[in-house]
C-alpha cells in the first residue's frame, strides 16, 4: 500500500469519527439545554465548545453564546476546522484521494454525508438542527457498516484504527471538560443541573442505557466516570478504545510485517489501565490523568505515522 | 427528420414515424415508453452519479466546483457491418498516427520525402526535441486513442479530431452503459448490444504487454495530478477497475534512473505509468522547472528504457489541429493505401490561398485554434454574431498560422429527452482505440457526446454538452467480433 493512502486512510478514519462526535455532542446540548429546568443553556453550549477545542475561535466571531450560534459553528461553519461540515470536508477529499482503497458503499457514506451540508446556511431551530445531526449520526453508522463490508485488509485497518485513537481522544476530552464545568451559580454538585450534565455525557457517548445496566445505584459520577474509562464493555470508553488499537496495531502486524514503537505505546498504555482503579484516579486528580492521556494519544498518533511511513 | 434537416441516427430521414427500418424497434421502445417514465429514470440515473461522485471540475467556476455531465437516456445505436467499418478505419488511423511519431522522433523520413514542411514540425509547440531519439518500450507511443467522429449521413462518417495524448471520457463509456442497463434492462433483453466492460482487462494487457524487460508480473501504475483535477473520478475509477495503484507524483521517486513507489513497506519499482499529466508536467528536470506536479527524473528513466510512459510523451505533435489536415497524406505514407476514415475538409490558414478563402467565407465555417481544446478559441461561423466574425478575422489576418478553418457540418442527431419531450440533439462519437505490443483493440462502443441545446454543434462537456450510452448491436453471430480484430490486426503491427 502506497504511504499516501495509509495516511488518507487513517486520517479518514480519525475525521469521520470527529464529524460523528461532533454531531453526537451537538445533539446533547441541544437536549440539556432544551431540558434543563433552569437557565442552563448558555453553559451547556459553552461545554461543547470547550470539549471540541473552539472555544477560543468561537469568541473571535464576536457572537453571543446561545443555541443559535454554537449549533451553526459547530455544524455549518467552514471556517471553523473542527465544524461538522469541515470535519466531512476533510474526510471526504481523503477518501475522494484514495477511492480506489474504499468500496462504493462506504464512499457513497461519506458523500452522501457531505452533501448534506452543502448549500446550507442555517440549521434552522432545535428540531432541525437535531434532525440534521441525527442524519450525519446515520450516515457515518453506514460508513461503519460498509467498511465492516470490506475486505479486512490494511485499507480496513487502517480506518479503523484512525477512529480509534479520535475515539480515545474524543471521550478523555469529554470526561475533562465535563468533570471541571463550573455550576451555575446557587446550584451544587449533584443538584439538577449536576444531573443533567452527567447524564449529557452518557446521551453523548450513547451509554444512558449502558450506565443502567452496569451500575444499579442511580448516577453517581463516580460511577460515570468509571464507565468511561475504565469499562472494556463498553465502545467508547478509553479503556475500549486502547484495547482496540492494540488489536488493530496487531492485526497490521500480521498483514504487513511492520510492527514497532506504536504496538510498543499502545500495549504499555493497556497493561498500565488494566491495573488502574478509578477511584484512585479520582483521588490523584482526574484532570492530570486526562490530560496524560490526551497528552500519550498525541505521541501514539505520531508513531504510528512513522511507522507506517505516512507522507 | 433532425435538427436543421441533418441526418437522424435512428430516425433517419423520414421522422419519428418512419425510422430507419434496422431500428424499428428500438424507436418502438421510445415510442412507447411515456417521456414522464424516460425522465423518471433519467433523473434516477442522474442522482446515482451524483452520489458515486462521477463529477468534473469546471475550472474557474467555483460556484459549480462539481458538476455531473447531463447523461441522455436514450442511446445511439451502431449496426454490426457500421461498426466493423469504423474499427478498420480507426486500427489503419491508429497504425499511422504511431508509426508517424515513431519517424518524427527518429528518421524523419515523412520530412526528407517533403511530406510534411519541416517548419510545420519544428515551431510546433507540442512537438518536443526532449524525447527525440528516445524509443519507447516495444516501440509503441500511442496506446490510448480517442478518436473523435461525426457523421452527416449513412455512410458518412468523418474525423474531427485525433486524441493521442491523455484522451478522458471513459469512465463515462462504462457508466452510461451500467446506468442503462439498471434502469433500461427491457432494451438488453430484446437487443445483442456488444458488451464494453471488458475495457478495464483491455487496458491492462494492453499496460503490461508494453513493460520493459521480461518482468512477468510487472508493476503498473495510474498516475493523477490529485483529486482536484477534473478528470479526477475517470482516474480513480480506471486504477479501480484494473486493480493497480493510483499515485501522485508524490509517491515516486527516481533513483539511478529507477522509478521507485513509497509504499508502507518502503521502496517498490515500477514498470509501466499510466500517466494523466500533461507532458509539460511530467518532470520539471526536462520540462517546466516550476511544476510541483511531477517527478524529477522521470523521463531519465523513460530514456534509459527503464520505464514505459503511456502515452508517450510528445504525442501532441500528432494529435495537434495543423498536423491533422495532413493526416490523409501521413496514412497514406506510412500504410501505403487510402485512409479508410476520412477527415473534415480543413483549410489551413497558413496557407496564404486557404486563408483568403476562409476570410472570404467566415460566416460558414469553424474556425479553430490548432493549439485549441474543450470548444475553447473557436468560431462557429453560422451561429456567430458579426462583432465575433470581424474579432476572428483581426485574429486571423494577424496570426493566420494558428488557425485552421472547416466547413459547418450538418452533424447526425440522435433523438433525445428535453423538457418538451423526445427532439434531436446534435451528437459525435469518441470511440477508444488501444496499441500494446501485441496488437491493437478496439473495444465496441465509445463515448457519446451530444449538445443539449437545440441546435447546437458544440458538444463539449464543458460547454454544457451530454452523454448517451452508445450500442453497438452485434448480428446473431457477433459475439467473437472484438476478438477477431485483436488476432487480425495484430500480425499487420510492425516493430515490436
Amino acid at each position: 500500500m502506497l504511504s499516501r493512502t495509509a495516511s488518507a486512510l487513517y486520517w479518514l478514519g480519525r475525521y469521520l469519527e470527529r464529524a460523528d462526535f461532533i454531531a453526537r455532542l451537538v445533539e446533547a446540548t441541544v437536549r440539556l439545554d432544551a431540558l434543563s429546568a433552569r437557565p442552563a443553556g448558555e453553559a451547556a453550549w459553552v461545554s461543547a465548545l470547550t470539549v471540541s477545542y473552539t472555544d477560543e475561535g468561537f469568541a473571535a466571531t464576536g457572537l453571543a453564546t446561545n443555541q443559535a450560534n454554537v449549533a451553526r459553528y459547530l455544524t455549518l461553519d467552514a471556517t471553523n476546522p473542527g465544524s461538522i461540515v469541515s470535519c466531512l470536508e476533510k474526510a471526504r477529499n481523503n477518501a475522494r484521494a484514495v477511492r480506489t482503497a474504499l468500496t462504493r458503499e462506504s464512499w457513497t457514506a461519506i458523500n452522501r454525508a457531505w452533501w448534506l451540508f452543502q448549500n446550507r446556511a442555517s440549521t434552522g431551530g432545535a428540531t432541525q438542527t437535531l434532525s440534521l445531526v441525527e442524519q450525519v449520526k446515520g450516515e457515518t453508522r453506514g460508513f461503519e457498516g460498509a467498511i465492516h463490508r470490506m475486505m479486512r485488509n490494511e485499507a480496513t485497518l487502517l480506518i479503523q484504527l484512525g477512529a480509534a485513537v479520535e475515539r480515545a481522544d474524543n471521550t478523555a476530552r469529554l470526561v475533562d471538560v465535563k468533570y471541571h464545568l463550573l455550576l451555575p451559580a446557587g446550584e451544587s454538585v449533584g443538584g439538577v443541573v449536576d444531573r443533567d450534565q452527567w447524564t449529557t455525557i452518557l446521551q453523548t457517548v450513547s451509554a444512558v442505557t449502558a450506565y443502567r445496566w452496569l451500575y444499579s445505584e442511580g448516577l453517581q459520577p463516580a460511577n460515570v466516570i468509571d464507565l468511561l474509562i475504565s469499562r472494556f464493555e463498553l465502545p467508547r470508553s478509553l479503556a475500549a478504545c486502547v484495547e482496540e488499537t492494540v488489536g488493530l496495531l496487531s492485526q497490521l502486524a500480521k498483514r504487513t510485517g511492520l510492527q514497532g514503537e506504536a504496538d510498543r505505546m499502545a500495549r504499555t498504555r493497556m497493561a498500565r489501565m488494566q491495573k488502574t482503579k478509578t477511584q484512585d484516579v479520582i483521588v490523584s486528580g482526574l484532570h492530570e490523568y486526562l490530560e496524560a492521556f490526551i497528552e500519550e494519544n498525541a505521541m501514539l498518533d505520531a508513531a504510528i505515522a512513522r511507522q507506517f511511513r505516512f507522507i | 427528420m433532425g435538427s436543421d434537416g441533418a441526418f437522424d441516427e435512428i430516425w433517419g430521414e423520414g421522422g419519428p414515424d418512419a425510422p430507419r427500418s434496422e431500428f424499428a424497434a428500438l424507436a418502438q421502445w421510445v415510442a412507447d415508453t411515456p417521456a414522464s417514465e424516460l425522465q423518471r429514470r433519467q433523473q434516477s440515473a442522474e442522482a446515482a452519479f451524483r452520489q458515486l461522485g462521477i463529477t468534473f471540475a469546471v475550472y474557474g467556476d467555483s460556484d459549480a466546483a462539481e458538476r455531473i455531465i447531463p447523461f441522455d437516456i436514450v442511446p445511439r445505436v451502431f449496426l454490426q457491418r457500421e461498426w466493423e467499418k469504423l474499427s478498420e478505419g480507426l486500427v489503419q488511423r491508429v497504425e499511422a498516427i504511431n508509426a508517424f511519431l515513431e519517424d518524427i522522433y527518429g528518421e524523419r523520413r515523412i520530412l526528407a520525402e517533403g511530406i510534411i514542411p519541416p517548419e510545420l514540425i519544428y515551431n510546433n509547440e507540442q512537438f518536443r526535441p526532449e524525447v527525440a531519439g528516445i524509443r519507447p518500450p516495444h516501440g509503441v507511443w500511442a496506446h490510448i486513442c480517442g478518436i473523435d467522429l461525426v457523421r452527416t449521413g449513412p455512410d458518412e462518417f468523418f474525423v474531427l479530431e485525433d486524441n493521442a495524448r491523455t484522451p478522458s471520457g471513459v469512465s463515462y463509456m462504462l457508466e452510461n452503459r451500467e446506468a442503462m442497463i439498471r434502469l433500461c434492462p427491457e432494451l438488453f433483453r430484446d437487443f445483442h448490444v456488444a458488451p464494453v466492460d471488458s475495457y478495464p482487462d483491455m487496458l491492462l494487457a494492453t499496460m503490461r504487454s508494453v513493460a520493459p524487460g521480461n518482468n512477468p508480473k510487472p508493476m503498473c501504475v495510474v498516475l493523477t495530478p490529485g483529486h482536484f483535477n477534473s478528470a479526477y473520478y475517470e482516474h480513480s475509477f480506471l486504477a479501480d477497475s484494473m486493480g493497480v495503484e493510483l499515485v501522485e507524483a508524490a509517491d515516486l521517486v527516481v533513483d539511478d534512473d529507477i522509478v521507485w513507489v513509497q509504499t508502507i513497506a518502503g521502496r517498490v519499482k515500477v514498470d509501466v505509468i499510466y500517466r494523466r499529466i500533461d507532458d509539460e508536467y511530467l518532470d520539471p528536470l526536462t520540462f517546466r522547472p516550476d511544476s510541483l506536479l511531477g517527478v524529477p527524473g522521470l523521463i531519465a528513466a523513460y530514456r534509459a528504457g527503464n520505464v514505459a510512459l503511456i502515452n508517450a510523451p510528445g504525442n501532441g505533435i500528432a494529435d495537434d489541429k495543423a498536423i491533422y489536415s495532413y493526416m490523409p497524406e501521413i496514412v497514406r505514407f506510412y500504410s501505403g493505401g487510402e485512409a479508410k476514415l476520412p477527415n473534415v475538409e480543413t483549410f489551413r490558414c497558413r496557407e496564404p490561398d486557404a486563408l483568403r478563402y476562409v476570410l472570404d467565407h467566415l460566416p460558414e465555417l469553424v474556425v479553430k485554434l490548432v493549439d485549441g481544446s474543450g470548444g475553447y478559441g473557436m468560431l462557429v461561423g453560422p451561429t456567430a454574431s458579426k462583432g465575433q466574425i470581424e474579432d476572428f478575422r483581426a485574429a486571423l489576418i494577424a496570426e493566420p498560422h494558428r488557425y485552421i478553418a472547416q466547413p459547418t457540418l450538418a452533424l447526425s442527431t440522435v433523438p433525445t429527452l428535453t423538457d418538451n419531450g423526445l427532439a434531436p440533439r446534435h451528437v459525435d462519437f469518441r470511440p477508444f482505440v488501444l496499441t500494446g505490443s501485441d496488437g491493437v483493440r478496439v473495444v465496441p462502443g465509445g463515448l457519446t457526446r451530444v449538445a443539449l441545446r437545440e441546435g447546437s454543434l458544440v458538444v463539449n462537456s464543458s460547454q454544457g454538452g451530454g452523454t448517451k450510452d452508445s450500442f453497438v448491436l452485434m448480428d446473431a453471430n457477433g459475439g467473437a467480433m472484438q476478438s477477431q480484430f485483436a488476432a487480425q490486426f495484430q500480425s499487420q503491427r510492425q516493430g515490436g
